[in-house]
């Protein structure tokens, strides 16, 4: 059966993709964001997971408003990286595992999460900035495993509830455990911490909300679903409610987890930039 | 229709909730901006903007913010921030620009807005 060892969290902030692009990891600016990355790698290094799980939101690149779907699960061979319109480089497409995308959804639906199925899904900066941290050169690195992408909308309200985003993860967990193949598996959680970008509030980031979701996120995600969606884009700022992203990994770790390394960083463009690495009891 | 009687958001000063109501106001600006993924779609707006207005069904507010390049005006007429970035990456604006812009501040005094927040 697959095993999940373990979550990584990171934020998603296009500049990183500019930053890489450049070589900028060593420039002050940029350097204490960076330096958050190497440990975690180090960890995925000796554990070499075979697959993935990039639960991101997506910015307007694999869907429009046309059609907004609140949980959607990729479901292909293969996931192109397209122009997003404003130069961030873009990226040979990553490689899917279409048979852990088609039990996962069998799995998600019979566990009444009635999520949209992707054939063809094209990934923008918030699932590939991501994956050039924590695996550089991707997806040309020779660890690089199998991904299977989730999107959740934070692009239109009304978005999922954090107490949905968490149950969505338990479903996750039980939808991996019952995978007949022996296969090791890591959630990422992208997005956030806190930033706005739009309204007289631009530019807003609340240091001390992103350090108490940060703490909670590992000993007390329950909790965490108290908060409101109205009080998160209070506290975290318009576009950060992609922690909701966070909480959907957290619960696909189980009730019990190890906080291996965590990075935080303000500012990012205009984020309040989180790193974590959380072990799941073996 | 009145799309008011479907606000029910508390009020957060200086922000926007993009709902139902904001997605059906903005829908034609939204789905213009959606188009700027493409090159030749950004190369066609430059060549001629106020053809691609009326290509997507833009009203005069719509227009008149996009003319102007406005972001508070193009937010005020139902534009998506996540869209809007992809209009703003035609001039080559970034969310810095944006936040300097919206916030009536130089953008040095924006990045040092933002950089104060991680004392």
């Amino acid at each position: 059966m697959a095993t999940i060892i373990g979550g990584l969290t990171s934020s998603h902030i296009p500049a990183v993709g500019n930053a890489i692009a450049k070589g900028l990891q060593d420039d002050p600016y940029w350097k204490p964001f960076f330096d958050g990355y190497p440990p975690i790698r180090d960890w995925l290094a000796d554990h070499k997971p075979d697959v993935a799980i990039n639960i991101y939101n997506d910015h307007g690149l694999g869907f429009f408003l046309d059609k907004m779907p609140t949980f959607a699960i990729g479901a292909a061979h293969e996931y192109r990286n397209e122009d997003e319109g404003w130069g961030i480089p873009q990226l040979p497409p990553f490689p899917g595992d279409p048979k852990l995308s088609w039990h996962i959804i069998e799995s998600m639906v019979a566990q009444e999460f009635d999520i949209t199925s992707c054939q063809e899904l094209a990934v923008d900066h918030g699932f590939t900035v991501p994956m050039q941290l924590f695996w550089p050169g991707a997806p040309n690195n020779p660890d690089m495993p199998r991904v299977v992408p989730i999107s959740a909308n934070t692009v239109q309200h009304p978005i999922p509830t954090l107490k949905r985003a968490l149950d969505f993860g338990k479903a996750l967990r039980r939808a991996l455990l019952s995978y007949p193949e022996d296969i090791k598996v890591v959630i990422l959680g992208t997005g956030g911490l806190s930033h706005q970008l739009d309204g007289t509030r631009a530019g807003f980031i609340n240091k001390d909300f992103d350090q108490y979701c940060m703490e909670k996120i590992v000993t007390d995600p329950e909790e965490l679903t108290k908060i409101t969606r109205m009080e998160l884009v209070e506290k975290a700022g318009a576009q950060g409610t992609e922690f909701l992203m966070w909480m959907m990994m957290r619960g696909a770790l189980g009730d019990k987890v190890t906080p291996i390394h965590a990075n935080y960083h303000i500012p990012i463009s205009n984020t309040g930039a989180g790193t974590m690495m959380l072990e799941c009891a073996a | 229709m009145n799309l008011a009687e479907f606000d029910h958001h508390a009020p957060i000063d200086g922000t926007t909730i993009f709902d139902g109501t904001q997605a059906m106001k903005g829908y034609a600006l939204n789905k213009m901006c959606y188009s700027f993924n493409a090159a030749e779609a950004r190369e066609a707006y430059k060549a001629d903007p106020e053809a691609y207005y009326d290509r997507f069904g833009l009203n005069e507010a719509q227009k008149q913010a996009c003319r102007d390049k406005n972001v508070l005006d193009l937010i005020a007429a139902g534009g998506n921030i996540y869209y809007l970035a992809k209009f703003a990456g035609i001039f080559h604006l970034d969310v810095q620009d944006v936040g300097a812009q919206q916030t009536g501040m130089t953008k040095d005094a924006f990045k040092e807005m933002l950089r104060k927040a991680g004392e």
